[in-house]
């Protein structure tokens, strides 16, 4: 599988299939603490779609071009999370200056960002797969858009959820995992949809 | 108010488990709770983790500009868990196949930087060291009460000893939509208990606990801590 079909598989299994959140258990965090309210939602899904493309071109590049050559991708996790922080700031400071309404949008979500463990798995498994540079963008870029559906889709069912009487215990975090648990259990309809569409 | 050894360390295995009352590191917990021996391996690497980053952000507590000690503790943090990573890798490589990314993921755990950032950069080098063994075992108690429940029901074993014959599984406890079923159910159960014994407790995502989210929570305290520290010696 090369060229455009390749991009396409990837971008497809990174949304449905392999979603970091339903069914990798990752980003857990802001999906149950950000997922309240659809614009929290839909502002903490846009930082991390943007964070993670990002981070992965970034991160290819300094893996490919600094690190194999100098021998050091045995530090790979170390400088990727660095790498991650320092990007995070950056953006953060580049939209307060310059592209203000995208700030006042993303601006709260961006410092959560650093200890979301999606986006430093998404670095280290762009590396870990052999991605090239084009298909590590459309590899963050979708498993941004797969935690953003995961996300919407969760912020719909707590709305729900709001008006439901569970036994007191249940309550809060407990009724809300099993939401989560249900929500999962539609996207595990999707197993074995990319290898008949692109395989 | 000067707690005793023995009080921190219980301090993290019941009052304040990272896992169910502070609901941090849910990520690592759903996920590597399959398998009895890939919690206890997950338990054990995040302990030592825990532990070896307390004692060293306790040290520098004092040199670290309090501006940049996020970026500071991650890379206190992330130098154990590539040692911890490469030790797995090397000898035992059946665990680190099973724990695969999570083991890397352990540098963006909210319980080490959660602790880096509540309890080790105001605390002496000795109390953190406690605080971290008792964070690192209340992990374990919880995530190995997980994975048995999960393996016994999932796939019929615990620890890969077989108790239920072949064919009497549930297979979807040992897939995602388990892993979130279980969680819930756990601390459904320790919110019962405590109701029983009339404490009132609803467990809510441990934002205000997180190091990302906790804006100026340590440069807060530790002016206060510091002053109390001194007077106490």
């Amino acid at each position: 599988m090369s060229g455009l079909a390749g991009v396409l598989a990837i971008a497809f299994t990174m949304v449905f299939t392999e979603n970091y959140v339903l069914v990798q258990f990752l980003g857990i965090c802001p999906f149950l603490g950000v997922s309240q309210k659809l614009s929290s939602s839909l502002g903490m899904s846009g930082a991390v779609i943007f964070v993670m493309t990002l981070a992965s071109a970034v991160t290819y590049l300094i893996y490919t071009y600094i690190m194999v050559p100098l021998g050091l991708a045995y530090l790979s996790t170390i400088i990727f999370i660095l790498v991650i922080a320092a990007l995070v700031q950056f953006v953060e400071i580049f939209l307060k200056r310059f592209v203000h309404p995208l700030y006042s949008a993303l601006g709260i979500y961006l410092p959560l960002i650093t200890t979301n463990c999606a986006v430093l798995a998404v670095t280290l498994l762009n590396i870990s797969e052999n991605y090239n540079l084009l298909e590590s963008c459309v590899d963050g870029f979708a498993a941004g858009v797969g935690f953003g559906l995961a996300l919407v889709l969760f912020s719909g069912v707590r709305k729900a959820l709001e008006r439901a009487k569970p036994p007191a215990c249940w309550n809060g975090l407990p009724i809300t995992l099993v939401a989560a648990a249900l929500t999962s259990m539609t996207f595990m309809g999707f197993t074995g949809i990319a290898d008949n569409l692109f395989g | 108010m000067k707690k005793s050894k023995w009080n921190i360390f219980t301090n993290g295995i019941f009052k304040e488990n990272p896992v169910l009352i502070l609901a941090l590191g849910c990520c690592s917990v759903l996920a590597v709770s399959v398998t009895v021996a890939g919690a206890l391996g997950m338990g054990v690497a995040l302990t030592f983790v825990l532990v070896c980053s307390n004692a060293v952000i306790s040290l520098l507590r004092r040199l670290i500009p309090d501006q940049v000690r996020i970026p500071c503790f991650i890379v206190v943090i992330a130098t154990f868990v590539t040692l911890v990573e490469m030790v797995v890798e090397a000898y035992l490589p059946s665990l680190y196949d099973s724990l695969g990314i999570f083991l890397a993921l352990i540098v963006v755990n909210c319980i080490v930087l959660g602790r880096a950032e509540m309890f080790a950069c105001k605390n002496s080098v000795g109390d953190s060291i406690i605080d971290g063994l008792g964070m690192g075992v209340g992990y374990i108690v919880v995530i190995v009460g997980i994975a048995i429940v999960r393996e016994l029901v999932g796939s019929g074993t615990i620890y890969g000893l077989r108790i239920i014959p072949e064919g009497y599984q549930i297979g979807i406890i040992t897939q995602t939509p388990g892993g979130f079923l279980c969680f819930g159910a756990a601390m459904a159960v320790l919110v019962y208990g405590m109701n029983r014994r009339g404490k009132k407790f609803e467990p809510k995502m441990g934002c205000e606990n997180c190091a990302g989210c906790a804006a100026g929570g340590c440069s807060a305290q530790k002016t206060e801590n510091d002053g109390k520290g001194a007077d106490a010696q």
